[in-house]
């Protein structure tokens, strides 16, 4: 590998005594191990991947200002997060005033997802407008479930959505399902 | 007859371009390269199909894991910013090597009362400190609270901008220190902030 080019040089017969011409051709083998192994611990710590993050916008509180619009309860979705990432949704208000539900469901393609495009599309049929979604979560869901039924809801495009303190009459409805 | 004999070749080879190429890239992740911050605890992000990135200045991230809460903001000048407004609000006098030695604190896990005591350790012993967590709950005056407050105004004060808010939380992390640390962030009407998450496709 390593080679350096004498060839050059030497005496051959008589005359000028000529400087040797030395090749220029150094050896880059160790150069370019040296360079690969930098490259191998930059790629190992760095993080190439920049960690993705989804909006959370609140409503606003204002503990001066009361702020609340009234919502018509027959466009408004309740879904509840209950454990073990289950949750439970109904339209309307409990316990007279529901128009479905309540139903138990899971996160996925065909759990909450389908319910929420059908029920949204049911809801702009009859009155024109976007479903309202209010998610309450209870003490024993997780992080996660959060996470999901926002996404969820950005998958099925829908914009009128609040995360809402839960209530006694919703926990008990959990309970009832064996989702608390 | 002779024997015909195969040249032998020399197996040497010319490097210069292999050379080249490795110091390009080599180039490119210097470049391209911000050092791995190592989480005080490790957190599971959940997933979704969300594709926003987070900024890299103007950012403060609130990690959630394991019932504990750490507070970080990004950039030196502005943690040495919310150091000195800390100061003001809880009555400690940090000389200015303590403030130098919070600009390379990378996440705040400590009591404010510990802080002064935590600063002056060298970066090892540091380390080696069992951090648990920034003091938050529902009340109007926890640690937290103060945190985000004065890094929003340390932001505003350094870089003139709205300093922007992340959680990152572990998976399966109850829902209620989640709506404490909301709760907190909205006392001070903070009312959009990110929630970090890795990328999901979705499934049709």
């Amino acid at each position: 590998m390593a080679e350096l080019d004498t060839s050059g040089g030497g005496k051959k017969g008589g005359g000028k005594v000529r400087t040797k011409k030395q090749s220029t051709r150094v050896d880059l083998t160790a150069m370019v191990d040296l360079a690969f192994l930098l490259i191998t611990f930059f790629i190992l710590t760095t993080t190439l991947q920049k960690p993705k993050a989804m909006d959370l916008v609140m409503p606003d509180k204002d503990p001066l200002k009361d702020v609340r619009l009234p919502v018509p309860e027959s466009r408004t979705m309740t879904v509840l997060l209950g454990t073990k990432n289950q949750v439970e949704w109904f339209i309307g208000a409990p316990p007279d005033h529901l128009v479905a539900g309540p139903t138990k469901d899971n996160f996925g393609k065909n759990g909450i997802r389908k319910s929420l495009l059908e029920e949204g599309a049911k809801i702009k049929a009859s009155s024109g407008k976007e479903m309202i979604v209010l998610i309450k979560p209870s003490n024993k869901s997780t992080y996660a479930d959060m996470v999901s039924i926002m996404d969820e809801l950005n998958i099925v495009g829908n914009q009128e959505r609040a995360i809402v303190p839960i209530t006694a009459l919703d926990i008990s409805l959990l309970t009832r399902d064996g989702l608390n | 007859m002779p024997r015909v004999k195969v040249a032998r070749k020399s197996t040497a080879t010319d490097m210069t371009a292999m050379c080249d190429v490795a110091f390009l890239l080599l180039t490119f992740f210097i470049l391209s390269a911000k050092p791995k911050t190592q989480d005080p605890v490790h957190a599971e992000v959940p997933a979704s199909t969300s594709i926003i990135t987070l900024p890299e200045n103007d950012f403060s991230t609130i990690l959630v894991a394991q019932g504990k809460t750490f507070f970080s903001v990004e950039g030196a000048e502005i943690r040495m910013e919310t150091l000195k407004g800390m100061a003001d609000q809880y009555k400690i006098q940090f000389t200015p090597d303590e403030i130098k030695a919070f600009a390379n604190v990378e996440t705040v896990g400590v009591p404010v009362n510990y802080l002064k005591t935590y600063l002056d350790m060298s970066s090892k012993e540091r380390s080696q400190v069992a951090q648990n967590g920034v003091q938050v709950d529902t009340t109007d005056n926890n640690e937290l609270f103060w945190w985000v407050k004065n890094a929003r105004k340390a932001d505003i004060a350094v870089h003139n901008k709205e300093l922007r808010i992340a959680i990152k939380g572990d998976s399966k992390e109850e829902y209620p220190t989640i709506a404490k640390i909301i709760t907190t962030l909205q006392k001070q009407k903070v009312n959009k902030f990110g929630l970090i998450t890795s990328l999901r496709t979705v499934t049709k």
